[in-house]
Order: structure tokens, then sequence, then C-alpha cells
């Protein structure tokens, strides 16, 4: 059987071969693998994998159209986020992802042939370091959840403390990757009060709870109820106060104009790229930010790979070139500061072509424009009867917290048959209710699709 | 002749003039700002600077980034055939599907009728998946083949934890010839890692590996064929000796193309699997991901009601009465890596390739990389001098070839390293080198089915033509590479605690004489 991916695959190509190696049949090749575990031609043809048959492109392609049917994509986005957002994600940017040199690439081992793939990754650094005003920023990890998960075993190395001081409103799936990562380890996760009228942290209760044995306090900018806590300063001078790292995980659009992880006294920055120019995609690939401030410790303890500027050995070019080695599992085996290598190399491209693309005051005007839309639909929202719209009155720009006067998933379902896929249910979340929902606008969102969301949840709350 | 394009391409820093943007924000309604009043935030949270981000048109930054590629080398330009990386060429179909329109506005919360024909797909796959490694149950949660492997240690801790035994069980073995990544999985998963040696025929030294294990051990991880390209001919009686003390055996899949169709890691008696769809099933490395790394057990009995599946991480998707939906993951589960499902990209690229080849496919791609394998080995060591086959020589390899380049060091001085420019400069990929490091002067070579006869003869001629320069004109070779987009890297510059440069930020703040050495 000759195949187009497979260009040895012709009969007397692989009989010629074969005589070279000097063997009749491939089988020898295998010889060494024990009988009893072989499995038979015929029984591993019979083995449900594909379709019984390899199928020609033609084929595929009816096939993938077919299941392709069966998605059905939403006519307006859907107004949810909670950790990641619909985002428009400009047709430039596929055009660079995807070009062979890019997309089929391996992690640049052989610097000399891969100083673009480099210079791409060392810019996307530095963009989000400027975004973010830290110093170091990884060339990515998985996602936000499992850069937390990161950074907290990050924080044990650097502070030989194991607790850990989170808001009680936190991402809830965050949290849970967290506790995976830090449940080797003894870590401990500990819940902060957050203030139900405001969303903040409610810092009497963090006072209370900060002490010398708590290696990091963590705090999302903004929250997962989408507001935008006014403390952060000053939790950041409590963790400093007790010798705790102060780790913020954000959501990198609103830090266009909010004041950065690296001028509130951030060791550690974190936080989900997918708002930088990737799709939703069901769940991923999605982009893990990883960042800290100028500190040798710091830096020696940090996760993930890192592309660094330098020259040639003759001094007369820049180049570019893996750096800080030494942290990582292929030369630092089991005293390595993480098992990550593969990352999420090509949509960290994408972000650098994103933040690119918009640069500095496109940035603060999609920001602007994110922060005017949400507050709008916030505002409409709270002008319907038994509405209370934001339910958490704090500063908020993306997401924001919505008390309804009947379950939020039956509104949710009632939308959804008009069309429109709206919030997140809160109920089971911390103290929230089954009628609190976590709703999310952006830019995809036009002024006539806020109005009809908001016209037809009236109309559900009225009949 | 190769050459790589040499752009002179400053630092997007360096681009554009203030003003310009490379995209358009819609204007904000009128009525919007009317309903809602001015912008505002409070000063104790604004930006009081606006980042300094450069600002380019849509057409500068085309040109900045397509410069930036052609300086980068992938599956698409030609050979790169790095050990243990399974660089086979990545379906264009595929990429049609992967990054397909209809996912960009799928929120991973979205209700699930919207996504039936998406949840059919990775369901299949699951099963599928379950099929090729013989294994009972298959999860696309894991985001990399290393986190893949932490779920797998996390569910030897598991196992044993809920056993009562995770008090004693502290020890994990590793092969020498691991890969990096098994290792630090370990230390992760809060064991500690035991290394067991590798004997002269590339099997793990069985007596070695006996004589550590005892009831300390909780598991071993193996990856088999192994770093060495060789199948463990003694599989059996090393997964029988860590049974026999209720360890768990870990299989990392990285090598499966080197097996796939001949011996499946489930009829070995292996308790947990991981797989690298970014390898062995065709997505593309993206210059260092995404991936994608599912798990697979055995329905093996933990306690009481409880099996391996029930620690397996993430979600489950269920089908039933003609309907997929999403589950979350029981009350022993280890819990989740990651937020959600999985990546679904390349997940969806897995799924194309296997669907295009069906069973009988994949066994002649295994094949087809077992035989470019060989072929590249027998012709090498035939007739090159100064190559050598350490570990095995006599056996056939399987994905892989590691072979040192120790003799011609010693006759010469010449390195797997100069060797490997060389290569690049005549318009190859290098091999992986030094590694495994139980090989000195590696060149660690894996063509897989991908690649043509004609480029592995030419690979062999050039590895041969290299051979000859290191004794005729050494210097030339120590000057190369000089087709590439630059020459060889200062390293020291890279890293010395005074000029270490991670970010465009750090270059400034240093020229400014802001911050100090590291």
């Amino acid at each position: 059987m000759t195949h187009p991916w497979i260009p040895n695959s012709v009969e007397y190509i692989k009989k010629e071969m074969l005589k070279v190696i000097g063997v009749d049949s491939v089988e020898e090749l295998y010889s060494d693998i024990p009988e009893s575990i072989r499995i038979s031609r015929d029984k591993w043809d019979m083995l449900p994998i594909g379709f019984g048959r390899s199928l020609s492109e033609i084929e595929v392609y009816r096939h993938m159209e077919d299941l392709f049917s069966r998605i059905s994509s939403p006519r307006i986005p859907p107004f949810m986020g909670g950790g990641v957002w619909p985002h428009y994600v400009p047709e430039a940017i596929k055009s660079i992802i995807f070009r062979g040199e890019f997309l089929t690439a391996y992690t640049p081992y052989q610097a000399e042939i891969s100083q673009g793939l480099m210079q791409a990754l060392f810019e996307y650094q530095s963009l989000v370091a400027e975004l973010l005003e830290m110093e170091v920023v990884n060339c990515s990890m998985y996602d936000w959840s499992s850069a937390l998960g990161e950074s907290l075993l990050m924080a044990m190395r650097v502070t030989g403390r194991k607790k850990f001081l989170v808001p009680e409103t936190m991402n809830p799936m965050h949290k849970s990757v967290a506790e995976t990562y830090i449940w080797p380890h003894n870590g401990r996760i500990i819940d902060v009060s957050v203030d139900r009228e405001t969303g903040y942290i409610d810092t009497r209760d963090l006072e209370s709870k900060i002490s010398d044995d708590i290696a990091a306090v963590y705090i999302e900018y903004p929250h997962f109820t989408g507001v935008v806590d006014v403390n952060v300063d000053y939790i950041g001078e409590l963790a400093h106060r007790f010798k705790a790292l102060y780790i913020m995980g954000v959501e990198p659009i609103s830090m266009a104009i909010l004041k950065p992880p690296g001028a509130l006294g951030a060791d550690i920055a974190i936080g989900e790229g997918q708002p930088l120019g990737l799709g939703l995609n069901y769940g991923g690939p999605y982009l893990g930010i990883f960042a800290t401030r100028w500190d040798r410790e710091l830096v020696r303890q940090m996760p993930g790979r890192i592309i660094g500027l330098t020259t040639t050995i003759d001094g007369s070019e820049k180049a570019f070139a893996m750096i800080l080695q030494t942290r990582e599992q292929h030369i630092r085996r089991a005293k390595a500061t993480s098992n990550i290598t593969t990352n999420e190399a090509l949509m960290a491209i994408a972000s650098a072509v994103y933040i690119s693309l918009l640069g500095r005051d496109g940035l603060i005007e999609l920001a602007k424009h994110i922060w005017y839309k949400s507050h709008y639909a916030a505002k409409r929202l709270s002008e319907l009867r038994g509405v209370e719209s934001p339910l958490l009155k704090g500063e908020f720009i993306i997401d924001f917290t919505v008390r309804l006067p009947v379950s939020a998933n039956i509104i949710r379902s009632k939308l959804k048959e008009r069309g429109i896929i709206a919030g997140i249910p809160l109920g089971g979340h911390a103290w929230f209710r089954d009628s609190d929902i976590l709703m999310t606008v952006t830019e995809v969102h036009s002024k006539s699709d806020i109005d009809m969301l908001v016209e037809a949840i009236k109309t559900i709350i009225e009949v | 002749m190769f050459r790589q394009a040499k752009w002179d391409e400053p630092l997007i820093f360096e681009l554009g003039a203030s003003g310009r943007t490379g995209f358009k924000i819609p204007e904000v309604e009128e009525d919007i700002k009317r309903v809602v009043g001015e912008f505002k935030i409070p000063e104790k949270i604004a930006r009081q600077n606006k980042p300094n981000i450069p600002s380019l048109s849509e057409v500068e930054v085309i040109r900045h980034y397509t410069r930036l590629s052609q300086m980068s080398y992938g599956v698409d330009l030609g050979p790169v055939p790095l050990g243990s990386c399974t660089m086979k060429y990545n379906p264009k179909i595929a990429l049609k599907y992967a990054f397909h329109e209809k996912l960009q506005y799928l929120h991973p919360l979205i209700d699930g009728d919207l996504v039936q024909g998406l949840l059919e797909l990775l369901y299949r796959l699951e099963r599928w998946l379950e099929a090729i490694t013989g294994m009972d149950y298959c999860s696309i949660h894991p985001a990399a083949g290393a986190q893949g492997e932490l779920v797998g240690a996390l569910i030897i801790r598991k196992y044993h934890e809920l056993r009562g035994n995770i008090e004693f069980k502290r020890e994990l073995i590793v092969p020498d010839s691991a890969h990096g990544t098994n290792p630090a999985t370990g230390t992760m998963a809060g064991f500690k890692v035991v290394e067991v040696p590798t004997g002269d025929d590339g099997n793990i030294d069985i007596n070695a590996l006996k004589a550590v294990i005892g009831s300390q051990i909780a598991g071993l991880m193996i990856t088999n064929p192994s770093t060495l390209g060789l199948f463990d001919e003694r599989i059996l009686e090393v997964v029988d000796a860590i049974h026999s003390i209720d360890g768990l055996v870990y299989y990392d899949g990285a090598n499966l193309n080197g097996l796939i169709g001949y011996a499946r890691p489930g009829d070995m008696d292996i308790d947990i699997v991981h797989l690298n769809l970014h390898k062995t099933f065709s997505a593309p490395h993206g210059g260092g991901g995404p991936g994608s790394g599912p798990v697979c057990v055995k329905k093996k009995h933990v306690v009481d009601n409880i099996t391996l599946v029930d620690l397996v991480p993430g979600y489950r998707i269920i089908y039933e009465n003609g309907y997929y939906r999403i589950d979350k993951g029981g009350p022993y589960s280890i819990g989740y890596v990651r937020s959600w499902l999985g990546n679904i990209s390349q997940l969806i690229w897995a799924y194309v390739y296997i669907a295009s080849l069906g069973a009988q496919g994949l066994r002649e791609a295994g094949e087809v990389a077992v035989i470019n394998t060989n072929y590249f080995t027998k012709r090498l060591l035939g007739e090159a001098k100064y190559y050598s086959l350490p570990y095995g020589p006599w056996r056939y390899r399987k994905h892989e070839s590691i072979v040192s380049v120790e003799p011609l060091k010693n006759e010469t001085g010449v390195t797997a390293e100069d060797i490997a420019k060389g290569l690049l400069d005549a318009g190859y990929y290098a091999p992986t080198i030094y590694f495994p490091l139980i090989v000195k002067e590696a060149l660690m070579v894996e063509f897989t089915e991908s690649e043509t006869k004609e480029n592995i003869d030419s690979y062999i001629n050039r590895l041969k033509e290299l051979e000859n320069m290191a004794f005729t004109n050494p210097e030339e070779l120590k000057r190369m590479p000089r087709n590439t987009s630059t020459t060889r890297i200062d390293y020291v510059k890279a890293n010395h605690p005074k000029t270490v440069t991670p970010t465009w930020r750090v270059k400034v703040l240093r020229d400014k004489g802001i911050i100090s050495q590291l």
C-alpha cells in the first residue's frame, strides 16, 4: 500500500532498503519482541482503529465535514468568560502561525537555523514583560491553571513554606488544578474571605490569616468574579511583611489600563494568554503566562524555557539562544524546577503577533472598549425588575456578576432557545446562590447583541 | 546549495512609528457612552504610564514575522530527524479542522448539544487510542507529554495512598537512558528517583534493577523502545519484578512509533501509558508546542471497587442514549492538571491522522520508520569508519538510531556538535545531540516514516563528507554553520549574570543602569 504521507511505502523501495539492511522481511526487524506479546497482523487489522481501512483525503474530508456539521457555533459569540474569553482573532495571526517554518518546527535546539523562531519567542517574552512590567517571562506554560500550579511549587521551593492564601471566590478550576500540583508536596490552600458587597478581598481576614508560615498570597487581577480589587497594593505589602511571595494571576488585555503587577510588587505574575489572539477552541490550546521580577533566586527557581538575546561568538551580530537551561529537565533531570518541555510556543507566537498588531494604543483602546461594553450591559441589566447588576459592586472591566430573580440555569436555557448563549451559573461556588451568574461582554459583542440579550432576559423574567 | 534567509531584522521594539496600528478596534457607540458615562478607573489601580509596546501597521507586522519565519526550519522544508521527537509530516488536511473557524467561539463550558460532532470525534479518538495501546481507558486531558507523565506518576501516588502504603512507597525507578522529563516528573510527583543502569545489550540491567527493588518502590517509568532505539527484550521480567512488590509500571509512549502495529504496552501488562499526539500521531510541534499527552490505564484493582480508571484525572466523555456529554471525574480521581477537556486542536489533528491511515496504515507507518532507521544505520556504519553504534550493535533499531561520534572525536577532535553544525550547513536539521547521556558524543537520528530514501541517502553522504572533512579540514568544520541565518552563538554571554537578557525590558533597564547583574 503506497500512502501519500509515507514516501518509502512503495513496495520496490522497501524491498531495496530491506536488502541493504540484509533482511528478507520487515518482521525480522521486530524479532526481538517476545512472541508472547506480539500482536499478529490479522489481529491488529481487526482492532477498532480508524474505519477498518485507510481513507483517501476525499473520504476524510466528507467525514470531517459531517462531524463539523454537528458543531453549532452560536451566531452571537457567547457572553461567557471566567478564565478564557471570546475575542476576535485577526486573520493576520493565522497567516503567520500556519507558516510551515513555524508550525512544523521543533523546539529550537539548533540555534543557528532557528533564529527567527527564537526571535519571535523572545519578542513574545518581551512584549508580555512590558505589559506586566515584569523583567523575566518564560516562553509559555500550558495554561493559566497549570502556570498557577507551577508558581505555587516555585513559592514552596523559594520560601520552604507550604501554605497559600487565596480569595474564596477564586476560579474553581484553577483552584482544583493548583491542588493537584501541590498535593504530593503537602501544600495547603487556605481561603481568605471576600467582601460580599464589593467583591474585594476582606483585608482584615487576610491580616488575621497571614503569618510567617505562608509561602505565598495569590490574587486574581481581575478576580474570577470580574472585580478589580482596589487593594492589590496593600495585599502585596502584607505578603511581603511576612516574607511570603506575592503571586498575581492576570487577564492580559486589562493590563493595558490597570496598574501592572510589576508596579504592585508582585514577585510572580501568571495568567491566561488566550485573550491575546487565540480562539476559545473548546478548551485548548491556550497559553500560560509566567513572569518573575529581576531577582536571582526567583529566576533560578523559575520553570519553563526562556529565550535570551546574545550575539554570535565573534560578537559581530545579535543572536538568540535558549538560556538558563540548568533549571530544566534535560540538563538537571530529577533536580529540575519542572518537568515541562513542550509548552505552547506556537500560541506564544500568535500572542506576539496579536500584541504587535494592536500596538500600545490599540491595546489601551481595546481594554477601554471592553470596559464600556461590559458597563453598558451591566447597567442595562440593572434596569430589569428583580435583577441586581452588578451584584458585586467593585470595579470591573470584562466579567461581572448578576443576581437574577430566578435560577441562572433556567434563564440560561431559555436564552439558549432564543439563540443566545450567556453566562456561567455561579451556584455552589463560594457563597453564591443558584440565581447568580457571571456575565461577560467583549469587543465581539455589538450594542445590538447586548440589547438583544437584555431584551431576551426581560421577556423571560416578565413571563 | 542551501542558503537560509538572512534578514537583518530588527527587534519589534525597533520598528513602527507612533500613531500606527495594525488592527482597528471598532468604535464604541455614542449611545453606550451616554448610558455609561466617562471611562474611569480609580487612581489606585489605574495604569500610570502606557506600556512600552511598539506601534506597527498590519503590513509591517506581517513582513516582520514572515521574515522571522524564513529564518526558522521545520518538516515542511526538509528532514528534521531529531531523535525521540518523531518529527513526522503534519498532513495539511488536518490543519483545516484543527483550527476550524467553528472552534473560535466555542467556550469550554458551552452547552453539549452544540458540540455533539466534536464530542463524538473526541470520544472515538479515546477508544482508538485504547485499541492502539491495548489499555482499558484513555483520557485526552493532559496538555503535553510531560504533563501526561506527571499524571501517570500522580496515579501511582494515588494508588499507593488509597492502599495505605504511601508512607513507605517513596521511590520511583527510572532507567539511566530515560528522557530528562521522567526523573523530573518523579520529583514533581513527590517521589525520590532511583536510577538504574542500562546493560551492554541496551536492555535495563536486570540485576541492577533487582538490587534496588524492595517494598519502598512505588513504581517504574519505562520507555520502550528506549531512547537507544532498542526494544527491551526482558520487558515481561521487568514488569513482573515491579508487580511483585506492588509497584506500578508506567510506560512513556514517546517512542511508540517503533512498536506500533507489532506490540502494545497493554499486552505487556503495563499499568499506565502516556502518548504524544504531536509525535506518533502527526500533530505539528509548533516550534515547541502545543502538544497533547493522553494518558491510558488498565482497569487494575486498587482497593474495594476502585480501579485505576477511577484515578484518571480530568473530565469523562460519556456516550449514553445516542448523546455525548461531559462529566467530572469521580471522588478518587487525582483531580485536574489543566482547566479544561484537552488541547482540542492537537486531538483533532491526531484523529484525522488515525482516520486516514487506519490500523494497517499505522502499522505501515511504523514499519517504514523502522526500515528507514535500520537502512540509515546499516549504510552509515558500513560505509563510514569513525561513527560507532554503542549498545547492542548487533541488534536492529526501532524508531531511531543512536550513533556515536566518539571514534571521530578521538582521531580528529571533531565533536557531535560540529557534525550537527555541518549538517545544518547542507540544509538538514541536525539530529538530537548529546542524548541519551549514556552515549558519548551521541547523534540521535529518527527519520520517521515521512522521509524519502533519497534524503536519507544524501544525509548519509553528508555524514561521510563531514567525516572526511574532519581529517582534511577540521578548522572549516569548526567554523560551520555558515549557510544558516547566523553563525555559532555565544552561550557564555547568553547566560552570564552580567549579560543575560531574557527580555527587551532587561536590556533597556540594564542600559539605563537601573538593574544590576542577576
